[in-house]
């Protein structure tokens, strides 16, 4: 039913992605024309939420100037940053609603397509039952979006299934973070990092995912700091460590517990911090006895005398810091891994002190806010579990319903998209979430989406995935809507509002209080502003873990943002986590937790031999639907590559710039080889932003963590061949590019 | 801005690309990126480096021109060639030993970096040094610098030729060098021997 009305050529042409060089009138115009204000927001791209200034002139963004003022990034931001002004007044915007036809997509009124959008969902509920519909969100919304996508699946459509792009995130970290110290958010905030001694960044491409944390570890090694990198590629982070560590993919674990057993057998443990703040170290101790540094660098690849001597560093260090990121968490270990890294810092009592503990650095522009107020499958606000009862009794109570209305949890994101090809779930309802280049295995994706029902996307630009809908309500870009976000520190900002959304594009909240309404569950659904959805998130979390109650608009502005939990207006809020060792577990104990080996779902063998790992480049963002339309940033990195070692090339006769197919047991890719020595030769590198015939999620595959359910995007198994052919996409595909400034070279790469 | 010097560290720098990009959007010369980039060679290294000009107390540029546009001001800060002196010859982009300048085609002029003259005169930071994520190019107070682990010098030697410059080279503390190719500090199992994940 949902196939692509057109063919893809056809639907770039229509809706792009086209590059966009210049603000509208071009450079000149610009230059000489003053902004009517500056507003104070913050960065959309990453979870740095870095604060930033945007030019605004006759509700138009014009451009952008630091704000040096906002003390996370102290007017410091990346290239995404600087040219995400150029998402506004682009040519490829949706501005008004669009249904599909026989022969692609009309524009509609919003009469229109929202009844017919609460038509279709009413007629697949009453046909297959409420769970037949599944909901997705984002963590780019903002915290009152995203909390509004949570009771708008359990009380407007009344279904269980509800789940985001976040879980592709950090969720492994969450679990790990939630069973150690039951709650689930980084312990420090990133001032704390200047102040260590050691520093290890174990799977986190900080200088490209996080660049402003870039300054903070390099005012750590200023301070005496000694930074220790673990990952299968040198990344940019990696130029000054004072020891690096080229583990192989999905052997984290093996590396982590293997440092723990050299403090174990050296006697590095702190023995009063175990005693009086933690529970289950023996049973942690026994549990890594057999990773002795030689056989974790069997495992590994990383010299037993450089693991000793991590473990040495981090444990004799007065202050150390363990920081992760994707790396650790993309695995179906993900949990096992953080899990590992926790044990480590809780063994060497690096935690709850001063210039201690350890971080996830979560990815997404509101990847922290967006993961705690209901968004998620098993979740309700203020990270409650849908499973408590006390829990469903409070938020059913300030949502008006009874606690028995209140669905059970639902599956996770994948496994949504799994019941989806199974036939199980037959309509969609999805916002902030481009699931065909962002989910594993994107063939099998793309097979899903074409048997729903019914679907219906909310988007700025016509997403990769929102091609398969039968319906695309025109929403809202983050600047657009009044909103808070909050920060991989915890810090909660104020997301303020600089345009109203263009041609008859409505506010996202609007749009699905409109739709709630059509449903017949407006009562429940009253909200007249951002703000209002915000008072009422902050009663429904109050008293949970992730506690907004004391949070206002105008607290958020006089502080520069407020760490959560703040559960008063009187609280100042709360930057450390676990001050003293003291978890949020009734018994104020942290929890030790096994972390036990287990095998890649996609295991590298004779005819697979070579681990083909994913990640990041630091131009795009996410899954590129608004990046990707950014002419300035897609000249940096204009098309994945394929990052072979020298050694591994010349065993394929593959050169720098070749034509390069690497195949997995699902699909193979081809793309132009970069033959560089910072990866190890038994990997792969390729980034992942892009769609179709350059996916690198046509080669993943949809492993799933047990308990965070987060798929394995980290470790594939794959094998390559130089291609002479230049692939399909290459010979047809031309970007078009739109407001170019005479005189502007064709793109060219960083690697060109 | 008074008290603050420009300084430029590669060691730092991410190649992120944030200054090229923030350079092309400042007011004076919007469109037009001032920053000279490098990878300097990816396939060996993942090195990279971001320099603004130097604004030499006797700058090459401005010795080598022939239609006597470049200029220095009394605050040091060497100038775009003057629009109607300018010929774009290229003796400037030839002669300078830092490879700065650059003629841009459009207006037939050379172009180069004049430290954001329109920032820096009412108070405020360069926009390259305010973006950029690593502080690879900072402007600071000389007492802020002195902080971190590399050393200020703004002596350069090319040949005979003595440099003297505005802007200061952060030069690497004695530290052993990270060795450019990974094999190099990996462990691999010895010959005959083929279990992996044991």
């Amino acid at each position: 039913m949902a196939k692509a009305p057109l063919p893809l050529e056809q639907l770039r042409d229509q809706f792009g992605p086209h590059l966009n060089y210049m603000p509208e009138g071009g450079w000149h115009k610009e230059s000489r024309t003053m902004p009517d204000r500056l507003v104070k927001t913050h960065c959309c791209f990453c979870g740095q939420q870095c604060g930033i200034q945007l030019k605004v002139r006759d509700n138009r963004v014009i451009g952008f100037e630091p704000w040096e003022e906002f003390p996370f990034n102290r007017g410091m931001l990346c290239p995404k940053g600087v040219k995400r002004y150029l998402q506004d007044n682009h040519p490829d915007r949706l501005l008004d609603p669009l249904l599909r036809t026989n022969s692609g997509f009309r524009k509609a009124t919003w009469d229109e397509a929202l009844s017919f959008t609460a038509r279709r969902l009413r007629e697949v509920q009453e046909r297959y039952g409420k769970d037949s519909v599944a909901v997705f969100g984002g963590a780019s919304l903002t915290t009152e979006k995203a909390y509004l996508m949570g009771k708008f699946a359990r009380v407007g459509l009344g279904t269980r299934h509800i789940d985001y792009n976040g879980r592709l995130c950090m969720v492994s970290a969450g679990v790990a973070y939630k069973l150690a110290f039951d709650v689930d958010r980084s312990l420090i905030p990133w001032s704390e990092i200047p102040k260590a001694q050691v520093l290890l960044v174990i799977g986190a491409n900080i200088g490209e995912c996080a660049p402003i944390t870039t300054d903070y570890i390099w005012r750590c090694r200023d301070n005496g700091g000694k930074l220790i990198v673990a990952d299968p590629r040198i990344t940019p982070i990696a130029r000054n460590a004072d020891l690096f560590l080229p583990v192989r993919p999905g052997t984290d674990l093996a590396l982590l517990n293997a440092m723990l057993h050299v403090v174990i057998r050296d006697n590095l443990q702190d023995e009063q911090f175990i005693a009086e703040h933690t529970s289950g170290f023996e049973a942690v101790k026994a549990s890594v006895a057999r990773f002795n540094p030689r056989m974790a660098a069997e495992m590994t690849g990383v010299p037993p005398e450089a693991i000793e001597k991590a473990a040495h560093w981090f444990a004799r260090a007065e202050r150390a810091i363990g920081m992760h990121a994707r790396g650790l968490e993309h695995q179906s270990k993900g949990v096992e891994n953080c899990s590992a890294l926790i044990n480590l810092a809780l063994a060497t009592g690096h935690v709850g002190r001063e210039g201690s503990g350890c971080t996830m650095i979560t990815g997404q522009g509101n990847g922290q806010g967006g993961r705690e107020h209901g968004q998620k499958c098993d979740q309700l606000p203020g990270q409650r579990s849908l499973l408590d009862p006390a829990a469903r009794e409070h938020v059913a109570r300030v949502w008006g319903i009874a606690p028995d209305e209140l669905p059970g949890a639902g599956y996770s994101a994948q496994e949504i998209m799994n019941a989806i090809h199974a036939g199980e779930i037959k309509a969609l309802f999805s916002i902030c979430f481009n699931p065909a280049v962002s989910l594993p295995n994107a063939d099998f994706t793309r097979e899903a989406l074409e048997k729903l029902e019914f679907f219906a996307v909310t988007d700025f630009f016509l997403s990769e995935t929102a091609r398969y809908a039968d319906v695309v309500l025109a929403g809202s870009l983050q600047e657009e809507e009044e909103g808070v976000t909050c920060s991989a520190e915890g810090r909660v900002i104020h997301i303020r509002k600089a345009v109203d959304p263009p041609g008859n594009a409505r506010t996202d909240s609007e749009i699905i209080c409109d739709l709630a309404d059509r449903l017949g569950r407006g009562k429940f659904f009253p909200f007249r502003s951002p703000r209002e959805i915000f008072d009422e998130l902050r009663e429904a979390s109050r008293g949970g873990h992730a506690d907004y109650y004391g949070i206002t608009y105008e607290k958020i502005d006089a502080q520069m943002g407020v760490f959560w939990p703040c559960p008063s207006l009187e609280h100042p809020g709360t930057p450390n986590l676990i001050q003293g060792g003291v978890s949020c577990f009734p018994d104020g104990k942290c929890r030790f937790q096994r972390a036990e080996w287990r095998d890649s779902g996609d295991p590298v063998g004779p005819d697979f031999p070579i681990f083909l790992t994913t990640g990041r480049v630091v131009s795009q963002y996410l899954s590129g639907t608004q990046t990707r339309r950014i002419g300035g940033l897609v000249d940096i990195y204009p098309e994945p590559r394929v990052e072979i070692h020298p050694r591994l090339a010349e065993q394929h006769g593959i050169a720098d710039r070749d034509w390069v197919t690497v195949t997995t047991r699902r699909a193979e890719l081809t793309l132009r080889a970069s033959i560089v020595r910072t990866i190890r030769p038994d990997t792969v590198f390729i980034p992942y932003h892009w769609a179709d015939l350059k996916s690198a999620n046509k080669l993943t595959h949809r492993t799933l963590d047990p308990r965070s359910k987060i798929p394995e995007f980290k470790v594939s198994a794959c094998r390559i061949s130089k291609s002479d052919a230049v692939p399909p996409w290459a010979a047809t595909e031309h970007m078009v590019r739109i407001n170019i400034p005479a005189g502007v070279p064709a793109p060219k790469g960083a690697v060109d | 801005m008074f008290g603050y010097e420009f300084y430029v560290d590669p060691s730092r720098c991410i190649g992120c690309q944030s200054c090229v990009k923030a350079c092309e959007e400042c007011e004076t010369h919007r469109g037009h990126s001032m920053i000279n980039f490098d990878f300097i060679d990816r396939t060996e290294t993942i090195g990279t480096a971001a320099y603004v000009c130097w604004h030499c107390d006797d700058p090459t540029c401005a010795l080598v021109c022939p239609a006597d546009a470049i200029k220095k001001g009394e605050d040091g800060i060497v100038q775009s060639a003057l629009k109607p002196r300018c010929i774009a010859c290229s003796n400037c982009v030839l002669a300078c030993p830092f490879g700065i300048p650059k003629i841009v085609p459009e207006y037939e002029q050379m172009m180069k970096c004049d430290m954001c003259y329109d920032r820096t005169s009412v108070g405020r930071r360069p926009m390259c040094a305010t973006v950029c994520p690593s502080q690879a190019l900072a402007y600071l107070r000389p007492e802020d610098i002195a902080r971190r682990r590399e050393k200020p010098t703004n002596v350069f030697y090319f040949g005979n030729q003595k440099i003297t410059t505005q802007v200061y080279m952060m030069t690497p503390p004695e530290i052993d060098a990270i060795p450019a190719d990974i094999t190099e500090l990996m462990w691999e199992t010895p010959a005959g021997d083929t279990k992996q994940n044991a």
